[in-house]
């Protein structure tokens, strides 16, 4: 009799502790029962996508600050400095647009004659920009010592644009060259040389000003 | 107002931490460097994006190489052989000669006549001639059909006399969208600001309304380049009794996308 309890008992505990177990993870085990029967006689591929040529990273773009020395006809020789943007087209031609800053000294009469002023301390800052096409005249390797070897090379651009002079805006033709070092994939430096040409009558007589700007720069490549 | 401050803190904070790795999530910052198997004989290894830079390795047929990035007609690639690796700029004709590692064809796709007139996006600049005045322009265009875009465009303008400035909003229409020298017409709406030169004395600043109707055409150059030629004639809404008649011609070049 105490055996027979004893092991109704002992049943009930299992069928509970089998349903327990069922209940918890009845997934896992179906999962795994299905696996067993068809691992077999399936056989994956790795799943390969077709080459998505638009999705592979482009670095069309520079983007970069520069600085330098801007000669103003008649107004002196100061610092410039600003921004540029360049889109390469081609891996000959490119596109950029140029912002930047530059100050007006006094001119010759105005230090000689004393006390006049030709213009107002607002009018003494410059700023301009424009918007040029680049040729990527002669694109090469540089050799620095035996050890490096920089992409680059000289190119020639030119534009038009506008310049804030004197309180008012010109009409601005720029052209000049430029020196291009790739130091990484990523990074470039400039140094660029370039003739901003706009007509003025500010100091009498309506004429055409060369203002020549020497500038080094950094720029990204994104 | 402080609690509103506290609040905006830490939601600026939130975003700040949750933007960055949502990015990483979506893979914003995993650059996509597929896999190519080379299908002709080799392919060229330049040091360079360009034609003039030299070849350094060469590819054989059946190796596999890894596409890393772009820069312009250039691929810069990576072959590996045992745990040593190279790297070199490879150009799109000779990319063609490549398969995925199904063995399919990929299609490296090349800017031509039929991208043209597919074209959507269009961004350009012009120089040009405002009844005297010089002018710079900026565009932006969008096709809505290959037949239909519009346009916004800023304008400045550089007068002996007078500086000024236009912001104008235009529909183009292209009745031969196929051809190489594509003839557009065009009509819009915009403002136009006035301001007078310094070294002139009184006139003050003004602002008018601006219709104007117009034709032109586009020239396919190559690549992604196009070059525009457009005559406009412009009605100046003014608040005197006449309104006035402006003929502005302009050149420039754009690109697409």
């Amino acid at each position: 009799m105490e055996g027979r309890i004893q092991h109704l008992l002992l049943s009930l505990v299992a069928a509970c502790a089998s349903v327990g177990f069922a209940l918890a993870a009845p997934p896992a085990l179906g999962a795994t029962a299905e696996d067993l029967e068809l691992e077999p006689l399936v056989v994956r591929e790795p799943e390969r996508n077709p080459v998505q040529v638009d999705e592979i990273d482009t670095e069309n773009f520079e983007i970069g600050v520069f600085g330098g020395l801007m000669s103003v006809e008649d107004f002196g020789t100061n610092p410039v400095a600003g921004v540029r943007v360049a889109y390469n087209v081609t891996e000959d031609f490119f596109v950029e647009g140029v912002y930047a800053r530059t100050q007006l000294d006094q001119t010759s009469f105005e230090r000689l004659s004393g006390g006049a002023q030709i213009l107002t301390d607002d009018e003494r800052d410059m700023g301009f920009y424009n918007v040029s096409l680049g040729w990527n005249l002669f694109p090469g390797e540089a050799f620095v010592t035996s050890r490096y070897a920089f992409k680059g090379g000289l190119y020639l651009v030119a534009g038009v644009g506008s310049t804030e002079f004197g309180g008012d805006n010109r009409f601005t033709i720029n052209a000049g060259f430029g020196y291009r070092m790739v130091a990484t994939d990523w990074l470039a430096l400039h140094l660029n040389v370039r003739d901003h040409m706009f007509d003025s009558d500010l100091l009498g007589e309506n004429q055409t000003r060369h203002n020549i700007e020497f500038t080094g720069g950094l720029t990204f490549f994104f | 107002m402080n609690i509103c401050k506290l609040a905006s803190l830490w939601l600026l904070a939130a975003c700040l931490l949750w933007l960055p790795d949502r990015a990483v999530a979506a893979g914003w910052f995993e650059d996509y460097e597929p896999a190519v198997v080379v299908s002709d004989p080799f392919i060229e290894m330049h040091t360079g994006p360009g034609r003039g830079f030299p070849i350094f390795y060469v590819a054989g047929q059946g190796d596999e190489v890894t596409i890393l990035k772009r820069r312009t007609d250039w691929f810069k690639i990576r072959y590996t052989e045992g745990h040593r690796s190279k790297e070199g700029w490879v150009h799109i004709d000779q990319m063609r000669h490549t398969l995925d590692l199904d063995g399919n064809e990929i299609e490296f796709g090349q800017m031509g006549l039929a991208e043209f007139s597919k074209r959507r996006w269009e961004v350009g600049m012009t120089g040009g001639d405002f009844n005297g005045a010089r002018t710079i322009s900026g565009y932006l265009g969008f096709a809505v059909t290959p037949n239909i875009a519009l346009q916004l465009e800023g304008t400045q303008i550089l007068g002996d006399f007078s500086d000024g400035k236009m912001a104008t909003a235009s529909i183009l229409m292209y009745p031969f969208p196929n051809w190489r020298v594509s003839p557009f017409f065009t009509i819009g709406t915009g403002i136009v600001r006035t301001e007078p030169q310094t070294t002139i004395v009184a006139a003050e600043d003004r602002e008018d309304e601006i219709v104007h109707a117009g034709a032109g055409a586009n020239l396919y150059l190559s690549d992604r380049f196009i070059l525009r030629l457009e005559y406009k004639r412009h009605t100046v809404l003014t608040s005197r009794d006449d309104n006035e008649e402006i003929n502005q011609w302009k050149a420039g070049f754009s690109i697409f996308f």
